[in-house]
């Protein structure tokens, strides 16, 4: 079996920056195993500004963001494995994985960071009634249509959720010519970060409807409108403010989900508050030896945030190692 | 050519009877309105292989149940199609229930229902802890199992394809007449010849028949409406777990699915419109009360997603038909196929053979056919050697599309160029499962509409999301001119 000393599950911006620390505390030998063809994960459908104030003090695309930190990764010589998906990590940190070149491979890992990131949650978490047509997706989802391929998913829209990337993609899409007709939001404030309301929805005369949501689904094939309704003080829709809205897509920004199957499957306690692992100070999970970062642990509003937290996880990690080697 | 049989609908009774007229030497083609096979009822039901103790004695639904579920194991292995023969419990909460057992228990000792037995409070919760403190009895059935009813559906039709019936998607049937003694029935994509026709319409038998002058019954939408849950909750009872039935139909049941999740369901609503598969807050909420009082820990935050299906219920009529029209013998109808139609789609199939014979068609086997069928090899399936050898040989084995359900491009592939392929993201769905799982399709659709429009070789604005008109694109976006070298030169 392969041994590495310090395994990194996901490339994206916590992956990089977990694997780099580690490097920089002088462990040799870090690989960091990727799903996609690229590193930097979600970043890379990211393409508006307002990434990296912090860590670099300017304002980055996402893509760029991304950019700097895949370019020290390379520059310091870290493994990475693209296209490759782990299917399995043992408590006692073996690390299986496939890919189309090599096959399964199995890795013992001397620590392993995870850095799965998170989801979006769904239609079926929400449980909206009606039809099931197409035109209903999540934010994201929609983004990587328009931003990665280059296709836009529909013309009349509504979004339900003012998280961040859906208040994000109803400016794009009416850059895009598409007709945002409303961001309807169940509580009585904006979920997302301020500048995003003001810069995305405000700036484009996008109405936010705050305690609103969508009540039912219509149309057979496609989709061919929703039913909005505002809701009482326990979120109880009101039947007397129903209100039919034509519209050809529904944008899903209703949150997001720390990713943690591989977490669970290992035994990792999660804490049901965040959906992530419980973690210690420096980051290391329930079980020894394996620590988490980034969105995995808990959703992080800014990527800077989980790049600081992400050089803790990598330098516990690395000290692990080291530390165990030394003993 | 003029067909010696067309079979209208490719929902699971219509494929089985398919499937098995495929033995003979008979040129048999099958029509179907829509994009995919188990597109109506076939589709979204409660996948229960029932034992045979609810219908009427003497009635075909009680001879088609219990026959059907006796064929269903070697069918299911025949056609590589998930079985599971799990067995049920139908639940009593008091003593009238108790009383409501019995009676079940000698129907279906009638109907001849082996194995039938009343467990005490203390069995059920030795066999099943998760049922609720106050059942104080139940009827278990050994018989009784579960299977995937499209993957049913789909494994039947494939079989009878490769053993040479015709399958006609996108083909809805306009009218028939009937000229010298032959079927000319239109169809939306040109006319079909037939010596018998077979109606397997489902919900629209009453209107196919009508086309020959039968009206002699008719239809209406039964619809219920379901939850599935996710695979945390798929191991939460063993069995399927029933209410006593009513007038309505067997109730709220709590059941696990082939593939490990939780499903619970149906509600009972007559309605109109036999295209009204929409969900409603009323029944949504009906259906989980009434799974909680079965099962009162299931994790009402764990589910994925719901949907309703419409089963085929006749008008002042509760047996199936099964029978020539009156108005022209070489029609036959097959008609009012709800529960117990999936069970017993293989026993009504064998009886059409019956029925066609008694009619003076001449059958001879085959001596080609060929029973078996082979599903598309599942990466979670498969151990370390044979998925190291399915990646050798196909690199798309090892690129996993589908990260919730462990689906790999190799599959969906698959599920495209196989012998009945998929032609949408649903179509890919049901086959593979991609998309089936915790984040139904929000990372791996943009995906599957690729691998779709890569191998069917249609533009990405072209890809369904379940035939018709459910693009999920509506087209590109701004076009940019990048031929002087755009913003990086």
């Amino acid at each position: 079996m392969k041994h590495v000393d310090i395994v990194v599950i996901g490339g994206g911006p916590a992956g990089m920056a977990a694997a780099l620390e580690a490097r920089r505390c002088g462990v040799k030998n870090v690989l960091i195993i990727e799903r996609d063809k690229e590193l930097g994960g979600i970043l890379q459908q990211c393409i508006h500004n307002g990434f990296g104030l912090h860590v670099f003090g300017e304002e980055l695309t996402g893509p760029e963001y991304a950019w700097r930190f895949e370019q020290q990764v390379k520059s310091e010589g870290i493994e990475y494995m693209l296209n490759t998906m782990v299917l399995e990590v043992t408590p006692d940190r073996v690390v299986t994985a496939v890919n189309s070149t090599d096959g399964l491979v199995h890795i013992k890992a001397g620590a392993v960071v995870l850095c799965m990131g998170c989801r979006e949650r769904t239609r079926g978490a929400l449980n909206i009634p009606g039809t099931r047509p197409a035109g209903i997706l999540t934010a994201g989802a929609a983004q990587r249509f328009v931003n990665m391929e280059g296709y836009l998913p529909g013309k009349k829209i509504v979004i339900l959720g003012s998280g961040d990337i859906g208040m994000i993609m109803a400016r794009r899409l009416t850059l895009e010519g598409a007709q945002v007709k409303m961001v309807c939001e169940i509580m009585p404030q904006s979920k997302g970060l301020i500048r995003n309301k003001v810069q995305c929805l405000d700036d484009f005369g996008i109405p936010l409807r705050l305690r609103c949501t969508v009540v039912r689904i219509h149309g057979k094939d496609r989709l061919e409108g929703v039913t909005v309704a505002y809701v009482d003080e326990d979120r109880k829709p009101i039947p007397e403010t129903m209100e039919y809205v034509e519209c050809d897509t529904l944008l899903l920004s209703v949150g997001l989900i720390p990713e943690n199957e591989l977490s669970r499957e290992a035994g990792i306690a999660i804490d049901p508050s965040t959906g992530g692992p419980y973690v210690s100070k420096n980051m290391e999970t329930s079980v020894e030896g394996i620590f988490a970062c980034g969105n995995v642990v808990h959703v992080h509003d800014l990527v800077d945030n989980v790049t600081t937290e992400s050089y803790i996880a990598g330098r516990a990690a690395a000290e692990y190692v080291l530390g165990i080697k030394k003993g | 050519m003029i067909y010696d049989a067309v079979i209208i609908g490719a929902g699971v009774t219509g494929a089985f009877i398919a499937r098995k007229l495929s033995r003979y030497n008979l040129d048999v083609c099958v029509v179907e309105k829509e994009e995919d096979v188990a597109m109506g009822a076939s589709k979204a039901n409660s996948g229960i292989v029932h034992a045979g103790y609810d219908p009427v004695p003497g009635s075909l639904k009680a001879l088609m149940n219990v026959r059907g579920n006796r064929l269903m194991e070697d069918v299911c292995r025949e056609l590589e199609v998930p079985f599971k023969r799990t067995g049920s419990l139908v639940l009593a909460f008091n003593d009238e229930d108790m009383r409501k057992l019995e009676d079940i228990r000698r129907r279906g000792v009638a109907n001849g229902v082996p194995g039938l037995e009343i467990w005490s409070e203390a069995k059920i919760k030795e066999m099943e802890p998760a049922v609720a403190e106050n059942v104080v009895g139940a009827l278990y059935a050994p018989t009784a199992g579960i299977v995937c009813p499209y993957e049913l559906t789909l494994g039947a039709v494939e079989n009878a394809v490769e053993n040479g019936v015709e399958l006609k998607l996108g083909c809805e049937v306009k009218s028939i007449a009937f000229e010298d003694g032959i079927f000319k029935l239109q169809c939306s994509s040109g006319q079909i010849e037939g010596r018998y026709i077979i109606n397997a319409a489902g919900l629209y038998a009453d209107k196919i028949s009508s086309m020959v002058g039968d009206n002699s019954f008719s239809i209406i939408p039964r619809r219920g409406e379901y939850l599935l849950m996710d695979k945390s909750q798929g191991s939460l009872v063993k069995r399927v777990i029933f209410q006593p039935p009513s007038a309505m139909g067997k109730g709220i049941l709590v059941t696990p699915t082939v593939d490990g999740n939780l499903l619970i369901g149906p509600n009972a609503q007559d309605i109109q419109d036999k295209e009204d598969t929409s969900t409603t807050p009323e029944g949504l909420s009906q259906v989980k009360q009434g799974a909680l009082k079965s099962v009162p820990t299931i994790d009402m935050h764990e589910v994925i997603t719901s949907f309703a299906g419409l089963r085929a219920k006749l008008v002042d009529e509760d047996d199936f038909i099964i029978k020539p029209s009156a108005e022209n013998s070489r029609f036959i109808n097959v008609a009012g196929i709800d529960s117990p139609g999936l069970t017993s789609a293989p026993a009504i199939a064998e009886y059409v053979v019956g029925v066609m014979k008694s009619q003076g068609v001449m059958m001879k086997e085959k001596e080609d056919f060929n029973p078996l069928r082979k599903r598309t090899r599942k990466f979670t399936e498969m151990d370390d050697s044979e998925l190291n050898e399915a990646i050798r040989i196909n690199p798309a084995y090892g690129r996993i599309i589908c990260r919730c359900e462990k689906v790999s491009e190799g599959e969906i592939i698959d599920s495209i160029k196989r012998t009945v392929g998929a032609r949408s993201l649903d179509g890919v769905k049901r086959r593979v499962r991609a998309g089936m799982g915790r984040c139904q399709g929000g990372f791996c659709a943009p995906r599957v509409a690729e691998i779709l429009s890569r191998e069917l070789g249609i533009p990405m604005e072209e890809v369904t999301k379940s035939g018709g008109n459910s693009r999920i694109l509506t087209g590109r976006i701004k076009e940019q001119d990048f031929s002087d070298g755009g913003d990086d030169k």
